[in-house]
């Protein structure tokens, strides 16, 4: 065993770490909130750039 | 919008049309440029050497800045069309307002597909990177690079889901590591800084255009790997800041910087290693680069150009997971995939399923397919979405002309840059045809019968009152 043993065992675990956390807060997550607001997020305007425009028929 | 408390930590008051949790308005021009360029530049590092292989150095060259105004037109045409229709999924989202749900179905896969074979590219090539590190260093026995590929891509999509200010910020840093990299290789063994070790000259002779000038048309499949991906700034337009102006400035710039390191690239390589071990990535120079930076003998340089490819890859990797988890998240929002993928993280104010979502397809494609043929797919997908924006920007100048709607960036010299890109994207084609024609013929076989599925089946679900979202005036002739 030498360093790169370790390293290989600690990139499985770092991976397992990594998404273990992703899938615990994505449960926690749909639990916690409701989908009408979860899938709230609508497409729109820009504030910026709205405000610059002068819309022709 | 007026019945949401803007002053709520937990709700976005900033959304249209009753947004209650929306992703977050948190990037510059920084993280613009950081994405486009951290996508791409993975692509100075390695890849772009088989156009070597395939007509020489000079056709490497040729290739190089034939696509590169290939490359300048998309990022015109793309600053132009994304600074007035800026939301999540870029050229989805601009297919869906000037074209029509069918072309931006198929936009919105060319997107995914292109990134997420990219991402899984780059894992492979991240895991293949420690393998070579660990030889280096003196492991005994094969190591075993599937832990390392897992790993990338875990902690990108991880560090995606947490939020997108540190994702992009942490691309930024790395991309400019690799970028300084080269600037500082290019002046370490050009001469300028201590003692010249290129020859240009003595390598070229004899060999100038070893194949003729079909090699130089075959030469173009690769020349695009100098600058693939620099459209994926347009994903980040629903976060950034000030759109109209960050999202041309950062897309520019970007291109630029793009031009620079790809021409220095050639430059620095062509003139240190011969051409039949450069153009050879398979079995001769994988990373040209850091093949250079061994040669020059300066072990900075090696540790300096070590790093440099591998946080380009990791970069790369990074930029592929935001822009196809928004262009997936922005399908999901409009129904033309199931409405679940919708959905943003109200706490970190992220596409969270559709970043969880890719994962496993990406580690099924870095795990289980050839690199050759992944690469392949990404920029067959890649070559499909740049023969979208000429029509694009045709359509949108004609239904929308200057003067109706007002532009964050006016591309100059309409419609030059679009019958340019269509000649340049006709002649790749051709030039992929003639190296991948079955794939080619493939993956079109595979969007028609997507396409099929989408109109006959899809579209019923797709949410089609709330598709056209910008204030504009009706479209001309309409």
């Amino acid at each position: 065993m030498d360093m790169w043993n370790w390293l290989e065992y600690a990139a499985w675990g770092l991976s397992i770490a990594f998404g273990l956390h992703m899938a615990v807060d994505w449960l926690k997550t749909d639990s916690t909130y409701s989908e009408d607001v979860l899938t709230s997020s609508r497409e729109g305007e820009l504030e910026a750039m709205a405000e610059e425009h002068k819309v022709k028929s | 919008m007026s019945s949401v408390d803007i002053t709520s930590k937990t709700m976005d008051g900033m959304g249209p049309h009753g947004t209650k949790v929306g992703l977050l308005r948190v990037l510059g021009p920084a993280h613009v440029w950081a994405l486009g360029v951290g996508i791409v530049l993975v692509g100075e590092y390695m890849g772009w050497n088989f156009a070597v292989g395939k007509g020489g150095a000079y056709a490497a060259l040729i290739a190089c800045w034939f696509a590169g105004i290939l490359y300048s037109c998309v990022a015109m045409i793309d600053s132009e069309v994304t600074s007035t229709v800026a939301s999540a999924g870029g050229q989805y989202t601009q297919a869906k307002h000037i074209i029509g749900p069918l072309m931006a179905f198929n936009v919105g896969l060319y997107l995914v597909f292109a990134y997420t074979m990219l991402e899984a590219a780059n894992a492979i090539t991240a895991g293949y990177l420690f393998y070579v590190v660990a030889q280096m260093t003196g492991h005994a026995g094969d190591l075993d690079q599937r832990p390392f590929i897992i790993l990338v891509i875990m902690f990108l999509a991880w560090l995606n889901y947490r939020g997108v200010l540190a994702t992009l910020t942490f691309n930024l840093v790395i991309t400019a590591i690799a970028f300084v990299a080269i600037l500082v290789l290019f002046l370490s063994t050009s001469g300028i800084l201590g003692t010249g070790i290129m020859d240009h000259a003595a390598l070229f002779e004899g060999h100038e255009l070893p194949y003729g000038w079909i090699g130089v048309l075959a030469a173009m499949h690769f020349g695009l790997w100098y600058y693939l991906g620099i459209e994926g700034t347009t994903q980040a337009a629903e976060e950034v800041r000030s759109p109209a102006r960050a999202l041309p400035f950062g897309t520019l710039a970007g291109i630029m910087t793009l031009l620079i390191a790809a021409t220095l690239t050639w430059y620095i390589c062509s003139g240190v290693l011969p051409w039949e071990f450069l153009g050879d990535g398979v079995n001769g120079s994988v990373a040209p680069l850091f093949d250079t930076a061994r040669l020059s003998g300066s072990t900075a340089l090696v540790w300096l150009l070590g790093f440099g490819t591998l946080f380009a890859t990791l970069a790369s990797a990074n930029g592929c997971i935001n822009d196809a988890s928004r262009a997936w998240f922005a399908m999901g929002r409009d129904k033309y995939l199931p409405g679940w993928f919708g959905a943003v993280h109200p706490k970190y104010r992220t596409p969270y399923r559709a970043i969880v979502f890719l994962v496993p397809i990406a580690l099924i494609f870095a795990l289980g397919a050839p690199l050759d043929q992944v690469i392949t797919f990404s920029i067959l997908s890649g070559l499909l979405g740049y023969t979208f924006m000429p029509l694009n920007i045709i359509l949108f100048r004609r239904k929308w002309p200057l003067e109706t709607i007002k532009r964050g960036y006016e591309h100059p010299f309409h419609p030059i840059p679009a019958i340019t890109l269509l000649t340049l994207c006709a002649v790749t084609f051709f030039a992929v045809f003639l190296g991948y024609g079955t794939q080619l013929v493939a993956m079109i076989g595979f969007y028609i019968v997507v396409s099929l599925w989408f109109h006959f089946w899809r579209y019923r679900f797709v949410n089609r009152g709330a598709q056209f979202t910008m204030p504009w005036p009706k479209p001309r002739g309409y």
